[in-house]
């Protein structure tokens, strides 16, 4: 969120609105005025507009995605336009496709003042804040467990996305990057003594934000396992792309062809996760998520090979809280008993 | 004399066992949970109490089962695990060779896979509660049948009614109609329990390798048409322990004991007030709905905060 704000807020004279935190109210939002067996994620982001709105924003933007994801931004404009909003709506991806050139006439519209050079800086400015978030995020998964003093990492993490907001260069950026790097290290950290390792897949949104998945990084990380997850936000927009062929390739026993969204990504993830004897890997999607129903199959397959325990969760608006827990719980207490065979 | 004590407080039913040191049973309770956890264990304990010798002394107590964190803290518990793991660990007490756990209770299934004494994989219901305990005992409700007679008299029927084993919306729509189209009653009561094993297989038991010994536990296992059913669709035999019902406390039971202390534990919660608040918490957007939990008027804990904010 923090580089879409910095980015925006650098190449365009407009006022640019932080969406509010998704909270129990940004669902109930989003699923009020929702198709019903539309997946989670088109919810929440509707909830999000919905209280953006409300916060006085005119111009909403979105994104897409590999799935049916690519076709949320014309309905909710629909949807959005029938409750009696107004608004510009930027669709960064229609058709199923992007086209800068339509882009860059859309925000155009929106500010005369719009300079093409100086929003390639930023943007490029921007990937790189992409980039160092996700590496510190990457450090803080596999360290948050361990963690001397609880919320020590998520208060500094909030303190540095500060911080970043004010960067004014690449360099003044590299400089934040490193700085906080340098402070996350010399965080208060418990000793590791039994450390498993744990890696999570699935569909990209539930995986990435932690409302949409009960905090279950979080959850795991009360136990010390050390977390790895590949989906993040550098990745979807700049790796994905060239990774794909590989993944394919290194995954031709179980799939020929891509899948739709992240479903092969997984399966390759999953594949690379067993090979390098991870102690378990957690599958996460949003209830109905049809890319990943079709990867689970050939998940189960690859893991009765190598013989890794997986575990699903499928999340909805109504998945009890206590339940996720009892699975965690009763997963971690298999992976012990696995290693103290 | 030194015991342990075992809990297993589920969504219908509540379970203790007290074991000795030699891991026998020594007293045993079975009673409804009636909604109400705290009262449940309460009554639970004051029928256990008069059970056991005098000389006892409870050297660790486990919870387990949906309201485990609760009834922990209420006791005092040693350990509190969850029902998986108890369960696990008590079946393979009994049964050493079991492979396959099949465990139906009130309101979750599982079925647990176990390999040389290790958990190999297991698996929950997961968004629905359909085919379990208190599907078929609202429905001997309908019918008019106790839960306790219902698999006796699935038993004597020689032709089950088919009936939708996906949900239980389909399942209750169906039995309907099959009712009043005047299908006799234990054909219809055959059905059912024969729907509750088609879909426990379908979907926990799916893409799992069902090896033998396998044990069927939880309060349905003691209902025989449901047994029935499965060695029908297993083809093989399925043991229920005489305390298939007893299983997971049997299980926190034993694992209490492995973590043992010096400490002695007395059993008269039951005269402590233990009251228990729901409430919506204001302190941010997020609305947690919290329980704030007091011990004798004085606030000890609450659940179902995502933050601070809502453990003041």
């Amino acid at each position: 969120m923090v580089p879409v704000y910095y980015l925006l807020s650098h190449i365009l004279k407009e006022e640019i609105i932080m969406p509010p935190m998704i909270t129990q109210k940004t669902l109930e939002l989003g699923v009020k005025h929702s198709p019903e067996f539309v997946c989670m994620p088109f919810k929440f982001t509707l909830g999000t507009f919905i209280e953006c709105l409300e916060k006085g924003a005119n111009i909403l933007v979105q994104a897409g995605g590999g799935c049916r994801y690519g076709y949320y931004a014309e309905l909710q404009e629909e949807i959005l336009k029938e409750l009696g909003y107004d608004f510009t709506y930027i669709n960064l991806v229609s058709k199923g496709k992007m086209d800068i050139k339509e882009i860059r006439e859309q925000l155009k519209k929106i500010d005369i003042t719009f300079s093409t050079k100086k929003s390639i800086y930023y943007v490029f400015i921007s990937s790189k804040m992409i980039k160092y978030m996700d590496k510190i995020d990457f450090y803080i998964r596999e360290n948050i467990g361990f963690e001397e003093k609880k919320g020590s990492f998520l208060s500094l993490k909030g303190e540095m996305l500060k911080a970043f907001t004010k960067a004014k260069s690449f360099f003044h950026l590299f400089y934040l990057y490193q700085k906080y790097k340098y402070k996350f290290r010399k965080l208060p950290k418990k000793k590791k003594n039994k450390k498993y390792k744990v890696g999570i897949i699935g569909e990209l949104y539930t995986l990435m934000e932690p409302f949409a998945n009960y905090h279950i990084e979080y959850e795991l990380a009360k136990y010390g396992i050390a977390i790895l997850r590949y989906t993040n936000v550098h990745y979807l927009l700049f790796e994905k792309k060239n990774k794909i062929k590989k993944y394919l390739k290194k995954t031709k026993d179980y799939i020929s062809y891509k899948m739709g969204a992240d479903a092969a990504d997984n399966v390759a993830r999953c594949k690379y996760l067993c090979m390098k004897k991870y102690d378990g890997i957690i599958h996460m999607k949003s209830s109905f998520c049809t890319p990943e129903i079709g990867a689970m199959p050939i998940l189960n397959k690859i893991c009765k090979e190598y013989d890794v325990p997986i575990i699903y969760f499928s999340f909805d608006a109504a998945t009890s809280e206590v339940g996720i827990k009892t699975r965690i719980e009763a997963f971690y207490d298999m992976i012990e008993m696995r290693k103290n065979k | 004399m030194k015991g342990y004590l075992g809990i297993d407080i589920g969504s219908i039913s509540t379970k203790g066992v007290v074991l000795d040191e030699n891991d026998t049973i020594i007293a045993s309770s079975y009673i409804w949970t009636e909604g109400n956890p705290v009262s449940a264990v309460q009554r639970l304990i004051s029928l256990l109490k008069k059970e056991l010798p005098s000389d006892i002394q409870i050297k660790g107590i486990g919870t387990t089962g949906s309201a485990r964190k609760l009834i922990g803290l209420m006791v005092d518990a040693s350990i509190i695990k969850n029902e998986i793991t108890a369960h696990a660990v008590g079946t393979m007490h009994f049964h050493k060779d079991v492979q396959t756990i099949l465990e139906i209770g009130g309101q979750d299934s599982k079925i647990i896979l176990i390999e040389n004494g290790i958990i190999k994989d297991y698996a929950m219901n997961t968004l629905c509660a359909a085919g379990t305990g208190s599907f078929l005992s609202s429905q001997a409700k309908r019918l008019d049948i106790n839960v306790e007679d219902f698999g006796d008299l699935a038993l004597t029927s020689k032709n089950p009614v088919k009936i939708a084993a996906r949900c239980t919306v389909f399942a209750e729509s169906d039995l309907i109609h099959k009712a009043q189209v005047g299908y006799p009653k234990k054909d219809i009561v055959a059905g059912l329990c024969k729907s509750i094993v088609m879909n426990y297989l379908n979907n926990v038991g799916k893409g799992k390798k069902i090896k033998e010994p396998i044990v069927f536990q939880g309060g349905v296992s003691k209902n025989k048409g449901v047994v029935h059913f499965f060695e029908e669709a297993l083809q093989t035999n399925v043991i229920v322990d005489e305390n298939s019902h007893l299983m997971g406390a049997i299980g926190i039971a034993l694992l209490s004991k492995k973590m043992e202390s010096e400490k002695v534990y007395n059993l008269d919660v039951c005269d402590i007030s233990f009251e228990t608040r729901g409430t919506e918490c204001r302190g941010c957007p997020n609305r947690c709905d919290i329980v704030r939990i007091f011990k004798d008027g004085k606030h000890i804990d609450t659940f179902g905060n995502k933050c601070e904010v809502g453990s003041r």
